[in-house]
Order: C-alpha cells, then structure tokens, then sequence
C-alpha cells in the first residue's frame, strides 16, 4: 500500500515537471507559479489521506491513489471534440446562454456562450483574467487564499496543478436573474485522466446571482475530477449555488469548495451527487461578519457500488448569523454513504442561530450508513441544534396508502418520493427540480422493474 | 444579572479534608517489579500474576491518547505514581468493630454509613480507601439469597473460579491505554455476583474515597447478573483537595446473562480542582456491560459534576436478542474543568433497543463534550437507538459540543439522534423572580427540570443528592 501510495504520488511529481517546463499562459505568471510550487511541496508532505485520518475514517481513497490517474496538461494531448449535440444533454435550459463549459477540466470557450448574461458580470478562464488589471489583481488576492489546501492532500493536488480555470465576478449592485451554469465535462476518450477544474466567484457588495456547477461525463470510462471552488461574498451579497454531481458511475470524483460570507450576505446552496463510484465533497462555509445567512441543503441518491461522502463545515465566527442545513440521503444497493457535519459557533459569536439535519432513507439491506453531525458551541446566548436519523419507509405509512387501494410498489416511490422532495422544492431553477424528479422517479422505475 | 448570586461564592468542596491514618505504601513508579509486588502485598494467585503482567506488557506498547479527545492536559508522569496504598490497619477484620475507627470516621462525614446499625436505607456499602476495600456491609443477609458482594481481593481469594470466568471479558487488557494501565495494577474494587433467579433484595453500593496524595486510584468492579437476576447498583466517589493531579483510572465490567437487568448509577464527585483548574482528579475511565444473554438489560445513569478531566465512556454491548442498553447522564463542568463523556451502543443482536439521553451543562470556562457511537452491525435486524443531548452554556467563556458517531449497516433498524443547544432564558428567570422565587432557586429550578429526564432514572437517594450537588456546584456561576 505504502509503495503504491508513493508510486502514484511519483507519477504526479513527474507530471508537474512536465508542466513545469512546458507550462504556458497562467502557469508561466509568477506568483502562479510560486503557489503551485509550494502546493505541489505541501502534497508531497502530506501524500494521499488515509482512514487512520479521523477525517478520511469513512473513505478510502486507495482506488484513487492506485488507479494513477495523470491530468491531461502532463500528457501532452488533447481533449477529443465534444459537439454541441453531446453538450445539449447537460445544458439547463435556463443556463443555455450563459454557461462556461470545461472538458478535461480545461475551459473550451469555443463551447461556452455568454450572450444571455447582462452587461457587468465577468466570467472569464485565468488567462483572459490575467490580461486586465482589476481582474488580476482580484485573482491575486484571492485565488488559493479561500480554500486551505494545507491540510487536505487533493486540494494541494488541484493548486499545484492550477492552469486553465474559470474567474467570475458580479459586480456590485447587479442582480443577475439569469443562471450560470458552469458545466464540467469529461470527454472520457483516453482512460485514467485527471482533471483539476478550478472556479472562483467573487459576488460584490449588493450584488445577486445564481450558479451552477454540475459535472457530468460523456462516455463512462474510469477517470478522476479533483475540483475546488473558492468563493467570496462582499457585504450584502446574494449567492444561490447549485451543485450537481452526475458522473460516470465509473468515476471518482473529489471537490472542496468553500464559501466566505460578508456582513448581511446570504449564501444559499444544494449539493446533489448522483454519480461517481465514490465521490467526496468538503464544504465549508465560513461567517466570519455579522449578520450573514446561509442555507445548505444536499441531496444524494445512490445505488449499486457507489460512494458517498460530505464532510461540511459551518463555522459561525461573528454575531447573529444563521444557519440552516438540511442533508437527505437515499442508498439502494449495496452503497454507502457518509456524512459528517460540523458546526462551531466560535467565542463571541452570540445570537446564532444555527440548525443541522441529515436524514437517511436505506431502501436496501446492503446499504451502509456512517453518520455524524457535530456541533462545537463557545458562546452561550444561542440557539443550535441538530438532528440525524436513519431508517427506512415507515410501515404504517405504507400500510396507509395501500389501504387507500394503491399498489405497494407504487407507495413505496411515492414515499421515497416525497422523502427526497424536501430538499427539491426548495430548489429555484426549474430544469434542476425537473432532473432530480427524473432521477428519483427513474431509479424507482428501475428498481420496480428490476 | 443581578449581583445577588455573584455574592454567593462557589461552596468550597466539602469533602476535601485528608484523613491522617498511617498507610502502606511501595515505592513509586511502574515497572515489571510493581506489578509482581502488588501481586504479593495482596497475596494472589499466579492466574492473577499472569492477567496483570499480560496487560501490563500490551500496556507498554500502547501510546496515550492524548489527540481525539477534546481535553488538554499536561503530560502524566506514569514513574512518578504510587500504585499501591492501603490504610495501614489490624490485619483481619472479622466485624466493623474492628475497622480503624479513624476510617470509620471518615466514612461518616463523608455520609457513608459503614456501621450497619445506624444505617436507615437499605444499601449494603463497599468502601474503598486508596487502593483497598475497607469495609463491606451486610454481606451476612445478602449471602442468604446467594448473592456475593465483597471486595475484589476477597473474591479473588473464596470465588476465583467466577472471577477467572468474567474477569477482563467485557473489556479486554489490551482495550485501550487506561484499562491495560487498571488491569496491570488494579489494587481492589467490588465484585458482585446474582446468582440465577435471584432479585437482589438490597441496592448495592460502593464508595471510593482517595486519600493519598501522591497516590493513583485503580480499581475494578465486575458485576454478573446470571439468567433471571437483578441488581441495582450505586457508586459514589470522593478525594481531598491537593494541588497535584491524580489519576483514577477505572475497569467496571457488566456481564447480564438470559433476561438479566442490572442497573448502574454513579454520582461522581471527585474533586475538581480549585477555580484557576490547579489539581483536581484524572477521571479516565472504562465502563462497559454486555447484554450476553437474550432479554437482558443494561441500565447506565450517570451524574458527572467532579474531576478536572472526565474521560468516559460507558457502554454496552447488545449482543443478546432483544437486549436493551440505556445511558442516561448528566455532565456539569464549571471553572476549568473538561468533561469528554458518552456511550457506545454496539448493536449485535436481533431487536436490541438503546436508548441515550445526555444533558450537558458548561458553567466557568469549562469545556463539556458529549461523544457517542451507535454502531447497528448487520446482522442486528430490527434494531432501534433513539438518542438526545442537550447542552446548556452558563456565561460566554465555556463550550458544549456533541460528537454523535452514527454507523448503520442494515436497512430494518431505525436511529434517531437529536441535539440542542441553549443558555438559561432570561425570560425564564424573569418569570420565576417575577413570582417571587429568588434568582439562585429559580436557576437551580430550571435546571433540574432541564436534567429531570435523567434523574427519573436514579434512585431516590441519589436523586436527592444530586439535585443539591448541582446546586451546590452552580452557586455563583449565573450573574
């Protein structure tokens, strides 16, 4: 293990040489360069987590590290062409003119159109941001300073390998009604690539927008993504962000966002993961200013072989901020999921209010479930608290429906339906309630077919 | 606040005195030779030699785990303990008439009636000082009913063949770090055996009470509830106050056969260190029962308002059909005191049930942790956990947090877990001082009614005690 572990994390020093002397565009700018070196060094100390981690206790990441995944800028080849065709299927209608999209983790801006989007907002890849002052002095002082890539082995990986990435900025007092959608997609045409998709938003004072970011996968080979996504919102800013998940099956899929939120800001955010063989995702959202608010709901829906994992930090630092975070899981198969939550209400930070659910519905006796929301409170005019449960659908329940003449089979999706539709309402952009309907009602199909 | 309350100083500790009373002490320090010393002073068998030495060595290879946890404390110097003290008294004590009458006296301030004639409540008493059993009450009557209850010394010596049976079987020697440190050099500590059928016709109690300064305290009790038996069962404990730190370091294993219930309450008042957190006792601890048989059960309560450190985990292993395990606690820490404290639930068998209520209470700059795991395995068909920690925060400078490990692994068990957070309203106050209850009774109404789900569960005795406990130990820290 320790040999294969070393072995692989040898083969992504060679592929950062690679690109040390053949790297161009941002990777050639100078304090780019000295923060992907002193990443790459930070990976080298810390390696691949390990389930000793009391963070990585629930996910081992040992297929990752065997696979030795290498991303596409080492090899010096080309992502195939995607159509537009193949890109329709992933495009919300709402974000059709307005989407950046990403192969292979390198943004393709002969893919991405922007027209939809109103006058003042900025969503431009690193190099094109770098060219303009104001835009690179943003990416200065923010890039790789949101996310702590310190302490998280893969989060070192994506800085070290920072290239092409996406910077969008809504400037102040614009409310932009239009989503955006990044769209990361792999093209699946050579096997065991890596891709580093790097995003960062910076939402400024007074200012409102919705993204999305969702990974899907053309083909369904065997690949890695290993995103991380730094966003800031300024003094009364307005973020809804939506996060979807739907890779290849065969796939593994790594992120860590974080958000910072400025006094009186709102931070909404839904996290669905529906793909990948095993998936991980650290979330952090930090309110280190009065009176910011956030919202943090997750879906996950898996089955047969899969593997999920949220490990979310709510960190609650200033006055009278609140939190609401509600995380639903279904697990069929034999699937596990893992969730790990934790709340600090730091010293000082009186008036918080902050609340914190998961729920787990096993439709399966195969189906495993590690669960631990935590809270750590220093103050003590607050009001905190924070549920889990797991189970199954409720006899009773069905027992009810059934009397009512509907079939058994039938009142099962509808529970489990209304289960996971808790967390759907509350989404706003209709084609991402749509798709999770789908998926819900399409895995039932499946499992009534079956 | 009003300055009423901040008037009424923190009530000293009123078990701190120190009994002068000549001791038996060896030499400081843990090596191979202690162990084989201990195992002489006490006169035990070579079984017992090999148990200690076994767990000494796997000891040897443990580190302290000093990391999870969310306590801090400054390393302990394992060389510069006295493992073996023991009150210094006529050799064989056929009748408490003969007990040191200066242990007996320390007994009764502590209120621990050790003479049987002047006790009114039905308890039939153990009491431990330092490191030996001093006394144990109406073993005569409890012996009609076969029941067994003396200290571990004695056991080891009339019932070794029980005592070989269970001893280290719920928690192994190589456990953790501070059950190998116990099962290496455990000086005495309780046994108690119910015989099949038998309904144990009084509580039993043990009372530890350390004396020595410079000593560590390690004791065991092994509790077995064969088919059909019942028991409930007090501990209590008390230390002076010294500057330095002492470790205690406890085993208690439960074993409950075929519809067994054995019920374990503890109020632990060990002393706490002084306001600025100098000195005060190491409470790390393992407690662990095991529903062996089918139907048994496994009651916990648990009042936590001593130690600078609480480091302790009481738990059960569900491994017969239809077993019941509860814990129910109350942590208060108030100045510096840390508190690290909650159950495992192990889920094994079909339809086992647990139950987990948890009230945590942070005064002072103290630090209050509620860490639980509930582990459903697969084969544990059926089986439910419903578990509940409250906190309550007391001033801005302490912390409450809640650790909850959730594992499932089938898909016909249901596990709830539910966790709040809050601080004493004011309008709460305002309503009980508005009705002319003065501030300090209605802070100490609000939080027994916050703990009573807990208290419930203790008996009656206890409960009284524990309700003034948390009085006492809360006085001054609302202001």
């Amino acid at each position: 293990m320790i040999s294969e572990a070393t072995k692989s994390q040898g083969s992504y020093q060679n592929a950062f040489q690679t690109l040390q002397a053949n790297g161009a565009g941002p990777q050639r700018v100078p304090w780019i360069e000295r923060l992907r070196e002193s990443a790459m060094e930070r990976f080298e100390q810390l390696g691949f987590p390990a389930v000793q981690e009391e963070e990585w206790k629930y996910t081992n990441v040992a297929q990752i590290v065997r696979a030795g995944f290498l991303p596409l800028t080492a090899t010096g080849e080309v992502s195939a062409a995607v159509g537009e065709q193949q890109l329709a299927a992933f495009t919300y209608p709402e974000a059709r003119a307005s989407q950046l999209v990403f192969v292979d983790g390198l943004l393709r801006s002969e893919l991405s159109s922007l027209t939809g989007l109103p006058e003042g907002i900025k969503a431009v890849d690193f190099a094109t941001a770098l060219a303009s002052d104001p835009f690179s002095e943003l990416l200065r002082e923010y890039l790789g300073r949101i996310v702590d890539y310190g302490d998280n082995g893969f989060t070192a990986l994506n800085t070290a390998f920072i290239g092409s990435g996406a910077l969008v900025v809504i400037p102040k007092g614009l409310a932009v009604e239009t989503p955006l959608q990044l769209l990361f997609l792999s093209s699946s045409t050579k096997a065991n690539l890596a891709a580093f998709p790097r995003v960062l938003v910076i939402a400024e004072e007074n200012s409102s927008a919705t993204i999305i970011e969702s990974y899907n996968s053309v083909g369904a080979d065997s690949y890695f993504t290993n995103a991380v996504v730094e966003i800031v919102l300024k003094d009364g800013a307005r973020l809804e962000h939506y996060r979807v998940q739907d890779e290849s099956t065969e796939s593994f899929h790594i992120a860590n966002t974080r958000a910072d939120l400025g006094r009186n800001s709102s931070y909404e955010t839904t996290s669905i993961n529906l793909g990948a063989k095993l998936s991980r995702h650290d979330l952090s959202v930090v309110m280190d200013h009065e009176g910011a608010e956030c919202r943090v709901d997750g879906l996950y829906i898996i089955g047969e072989g899969q593997h999920t994992d949220t490990h979310s930090v709510i960190d609650h630092k200033q006055p009278h901020c609140t939190s609401h975070q509600l995380y639903k899981g279904i697990l069929d198969g034999k699937s596990r999921a893992v969730f790990n939550g934790k709340v600090f209400v730091r010293h000082g930070a009186l008036g918080t209010d902050a609340n914190q659910t998961n729920k787990n519905l096993l439709l399966s006796n195969e189906a495993h479930v590690d669960t631990k929301p935590q809270l750590e409170i220093f103050a003590d005019d607050v009001k905190c608290a924070h549920g889990a449960a797991i189970g199954q659908l409720d006899e009773d329940e069905l027992f009810y429906l059934e009397s009512r003449g509907i079939h058994s089979d039938l009142a099962r999706n509808l529970l489990t339906y209304g289960f996971a539709e808790e967390v759907i309402v509350r989404i706003k952009v209709e084609s991402i309630k749509t798709q999770l309907d789908e998926a819900v009602l399409n895995r039932l199909h499946a499992r009534l077919e079956a | 606040m009003s300055s009423g309350i901040e008037i009424l100083a923190n009530q000293e500790y009123k078990y701190g005195f120190v009994t002068d009373i000549e001791s038996d002490m060896i030499p400081r320090g843990l090596s191979e030779d202690t162990v084989r010393l201990i195992v002489a002073k006490k006169n035990e068998p070579e079984w017992m030699l090999e148990f200690r030495l076994k767990a000494y060595r796997n000891w040897l290879k443990m580190t302290e785990p000093r990391h999870w946890p969310n306590v801090t404390f400054p390393p302990i110097d394992y060389q510069d303990i006295i493992y073996y003290s023991a009150p210094k008294q006529k050799t064989l004590k056929k009748s408490l008439d003969e007990v040191d009458p200066e242990l007996l006296k320390t007994f009764e301030k502590l209120g621990i009636p050790i003479t049987e004639q002047k006790q009114l409540a039905n308890v039939a008493v153990d009491a431990v000082f330092d490191s030996v059993s001093v006394a144990t009450t109406y073993k005569e009557k409890l012996r009609k009913h076969g029941v067994i209850f003396c200290s571990f010394t004695e056991a080891i010596r009339e019932h070794p063949d029980l005592v070989k049976k269970y001893l280290g079987s719920v928690v192994p020697t190589n456990d953790n770090f501070y059950a190998a440190l116990n099962s290496a050099v455990f000086s005495d500590g309780s046994f108690c055996f119910i015989p099949k059928g038998v309904k144990c016709p009084m509580e039993l109690s043990t009372y530890f009470r350390i004396n020595n300064s410079e000593s560590g305290q390690f004791e065991r009790t092994l509790i077995v509830a064969e088919e059909g038996a019942s028991v409930s069962y007090l501990e209590g404990c008390t230390a002076p106050k010294f500057d330095k730190n002492q470790l205690h370091a406890a085993v208690v294993e439960l074993v409950a056969l075929d519809d067994a219930q054995i019920k374990y309450s503890t109020v632990q008042n060990w002393y706490a260190g002084d306001e600025q957190g100098v000195g005060g006792i190491y409470n790390f601890v393992t407690k662990r029962g095991k529903c062996a048989g089918r139907n048994s059960k496994i009651s916990w309560t648990q009042v936590e308002t001593g130690s600078a450190i609480t480091w302790k985990y009481p738990s059960c292993i569900l491994q017969g059909d239809n077993s019941i395990g509860e814990f129910y606690s109350v942590a208060l820490t108030n100045h510096a005191q840390q508190a690290d404290t909650g159950t495992k639930m192990i889920h094994l068998g079909k339809n086992t049930k647990s139950t987990i209520i948890s009230k945590g209470i942070a005064a002072g700059r103290s630090n209050n942790s509620y860490r639980g795991l509930v582990k459903v395995m697969p084969k544990a068909e059926n089986a439910r956990n419903y578990t509940q920690c409250d906190s309550m925060l007391i001033g801005s400078e302490c912390g409450a947090n809640t650790f909850p490990y959730i594992e499932v692994m089938n898909n016909s068990s249901r596990v709830e877990h539910e966790a709040s957070t809050s601080k004493i309203s004011e309008e709460q106050l305002f309503y009980l001082q508005q009705r002319g209850i003065p501030q300090e009774d209605a802070v100490s109404l609000i939080i027994n009614g916050f703990c009573k789900d807990v208290f419930l569960h203790l008996p009656m005795e206890f409960a009284v005690e524990a309700q003034k406990l948390l009085g006492m130990k809360l006085e001054g820290s609302v202001g």
